[in-house]
């Protein structure tokens, strides 16, 4: 087969075609209208002019909106780490313990899995609800606070993620060899230098993929933001996603500003991650 | 052999890719197939009122034969819904608007109405929504009003009449008297203020109209037209009346941020509260399966302070305009178009909206809603008080009530000078600023 595909690039082109075809209609042609639109006042796609680079110095000139998006951008960033963090630890955790041999392993990892299928919004408004009942014994409520939002939305990001992360580790940890642990603990290693010498560098793959995932969900997160916080108090919890979603709507006029703050959301968030997947990576053992 | 295989499997993919986007355009066509007729897609304002709408789009249908299609967006989010549909192929042919502001967001999308039948049916002009050439574009389909509904059962409990109050010392009076023996009586003076996300609009919109009605009546300004900025003259008399709910509502100030409207109106309903600030839209609401009667609840106005308040009755007015999607196919428009008309002259489309939906239309053959908190609009008017118009249609745009809103959660939080000073600048700077943004 591989050498008919080699032969004849008809076959290579007939069996590609669908998915290019797909990708090209679900992927390039929006973000190539995404750029295009940043550069222009629109409504709908049906009446638009275009201004050139007016939305992006918009961006840079200073002013309350270019001063938010920073301020978003700081506190995306600072949750995006934390939540990484803590999510990567956790799950890992959760991981090597579901992997030992005890009973009631598959039930365990069935129920951290659950809360992932569950979406953001419906999360975000759930847990709203049980948090201000905690609050409200101290006469407080989950918007007067700024801090209170960020551990909110952390606490949900956890509770949703980390199940999803630990399957991707259990995966990792199950192709270590047992042979190799074995050997270094004939070797005279401790638990702790199995752990850090050979189990680690061994699942640093499974390590990249899910830092991957866990920094650009905490970048992205919108659903949980929007339904929990909304931004409040004062925009102190708005990250970037929901700032640009109301700058698109909050006022006339203003929808290629919103473009053009998500192609510099798309510029930040994808160098970022790249930046990470090369650390990552260079740790990984061959 | 491998080679058929692989050809075979190649052209079963391209096949049913090919096959999936033609399923897809025939669902458009057929939407056109039947476009030739016409048809009509309203995306409607009001959750409260989806239910009446798809039954009225279905008896339509069956008198005429025209396809009507009614979508609700949820609660709050129009402008978003209204946005993301317009962009569609099949996109509404009837929409709304909330006023001037509205308006002028969608002037280039709306079908010009002045020559429209519908029009013709309005019974005064006042209820045309001009465009900034004087043409109509807009048609008010429902009037309402809204002031603190009262509990009248619970007020007389606490040893108060509605007679008593007059003002806003009065209304203080009464209400301090309530928050004094709360214990005492089991229930508080006003419901919760309510100010978690998404439950601003009370305070944002409503309240604000009248520190705004009072400004713009001392300065004579026009809300129909631009207004670029606005003085805050009664900002004040705002933070009065503010301070007056959050002090005296069922919870601590500092909890309201916590809760929802759907809260406060269970406790105005389970008579944990004597005073509800909202409108005669939540009638049905409050009198559903009879918990609450008639002859148990009352409207007074809102009183904020301001000299000669004693004359002052509801604030009435409109933010519900149809307009006309001028971009739909022509044979779409007259659909559209000939829905309207026979929405506000039908027997069957007149009784829907006064009977089922409950609104006041300002329409020539429409019939008076059976909506029991309307009696006392009607009747302040009767005894020549002056109406407080709808002058929060002026506000420059989405940003600027959801800036005040957020600011009026804040000051809610902690009630200090310097938070008050947060929504002094959102209500009163914002505006200007964001006059400036949305007129760019």
């Amino acid at each position: 087969m591989g050498k008919t595909l080699k032969k004849n690039p008809l076959y290579l082109l007939l069996f590609m075609a669908p998915t290019v075809a797909a990708f090209i209609v679900g992927f390039v042609y929006p973000f190539g209208m995404g750029i295009y639109l940043s550069l222009c006042k629109f409504k709908t796609m049906k009446h638009i002019d275009f201004v050139g680079f007016k939305n992006y110095l918009k961006l840079f000139e200073g002013g309350t909106d270019g001063e938010r998006f920073i301020q978003s951008f700081w506190f995306t960033a600072l949750f995006a780490v934390v939540s990484t963090i803590a999510i990567n630890v956790l799950a890992f955790t959760v991981a090597v313990l579901l992997t030992k041999n005890f009973g009631g392993t598959n039930l365990f990892r069935t129920i951290f899995f659950m809360p992932n299928l569950l979406g953001g919004v419906l999360l975000g408004t759930i847990w709203k609800i049980l948090i201000n009942g905690i609050l409200s014994v101290f006469k407080d409520s989950l918007i007067n606070k700024g801090i209170y939002g960020f551990f909110g939305l952390l606490i949900v990001l956890l509770w949703q993620q980390i199940g999803y992360m630990m399957i991707i580790y259990v995966a990792g940890l199950q192709g270590v060899s047992e042979d190799l642990k074995e050997a270094a603990r004939i070797d005279g290693a401790s638990s702790k230098q199995v752990l850090f010498k050979v189990t680690i560098p061994l699942v640093m793959p499974s390590i990249s993929m899910c830092t991957f995932l866990t920094i650009t969900n905490g970048f992205k997160l919108f659903d949980q933001n929007i339904a929990m916080t909304a931004g409040l108090p004062n925009h102190e919890t708005e990250m970037l996603a929901l700032n640009i979603y109301n700058t698109f709507y909050g006022t006339r006029g203003q929808m290629g500003f919103g473009q053009a703050k998500a192609v510099v959301f798309f510029l930040i968030v994808g160098a970022i991650a790249i930046l990470q997947l090369k650390i990552t990576q260079s740790k990984e053992a061959d | 052999m491998k080679r058929r295989i692989a050809l075979l499997l190649a052209s079963a993919m391209l096949l049913t890719s090919a096959v999936a986007g033609l399923a897809s355009c025939k669902e458009g066509e057929g939407g056109s197939d039947s476009g030739k007729k016409g048809h009509v897609y309203y995306l409607n304002f009001k959750p409260e009122v989806d239910t009446q709408w798809q039954e009225l789009a279905a008896k339509y249908t069956e008198e005429t034969g025209i396809q009507v299609d009614v979508v609700t967006a949820a609660n709050g989010k129009y402008e978003e819904k209204l946005t993301a549909e317009m962009a569609k192929e099949d996109a509404p042919t009837l929409f709304q608007v909330n006023g001037p502001t509205g308006l002028a967001s969608w002037d280039e999308y709306c079908y010009d109405l002045t020559d429209s039948d519908v029009a013709k049916e309005l019974s005064t002009d006042t209820f045309a929504l001009k465009n900034s050439e004087g043409k109509v574009k807009g048609i008010a389909y429902a009037t309402e009003c809204f002031g603190i509904i009262v509990r009248k059962d619970l007020l007389e409990k606490a040893g108060h009449t509605l007679d008593e109050i007059k003002n806003f010392e009065t209304l203080k009076t009464v209400v301090e008297d309530i928050t004094a023996r709360k214990d005492e009586l089991g229930f508080s003076a006003f419901t919760t203020t309510a100010l978690d996300s998404g439950n601003f609009w009370r305070m944002h919109t409503h309240l604000a109209n009248l520190p705004l009605y009072y400004e713009f009546k001392a300065d004579k300004v026009d809300a129909d037209k631009d207004v670029p900025s606005i003085k805050g003259t009664y900002i004040d008399n705002y933070k009065q009346i503010f301070d007056l709910y959050l002090n005296n509502c069922t919870v601590e100030p500092s909890l309201t941020t916590g809760m929802t409207v759907d809260q406060a109106r269970d406790e105005f309903v389970t008579g944990k509260a004597v005073f509800f600030q909202n409108g005669d839209w939540e009638y049905g609401n409050i009198t559903k399966d009879d918990v609450l009667k008639d002859d148990q609840i009352a409207m007074i106005p809102i009183y904020i302070g301001v000299e000669g308040e004693e004359n002052q009755g509801m604030c009435a007015g409109t933010e519900n305009y149809w307009v006309v999607n001028g971009d739909s196919a022509d044979e779409d428009i007259q659909a559209t178009l000939d829905f309207m008309k026979w929405l506000v002259t039908s027997e069957t489309g007149t009784t829907a909206l006064a009977d089922e939906m409950g609104f006041a239309s300002p329409f020539k053959s429409a019939k008076a809603p059976k909506n029991y908190l309307d009696k006392f609009n009607n009747d302040s008017m009767a005894a020549g008080k002056e109406v407080v118009t709808w002058v929060f249609k002026a506000m420059p745009s989405e940003d600027y009530k959801n800036e005040v809103g957020s600011a009026l959660a804040g000051y809610a939080a902690k009630m200090d000078d310097a938070s008050w000073n947060v929504v002094k600048t959102a209500f009163v700077d914002g505006w200007a600023s964001e006059y400036t943004k949305a007129h760019e």
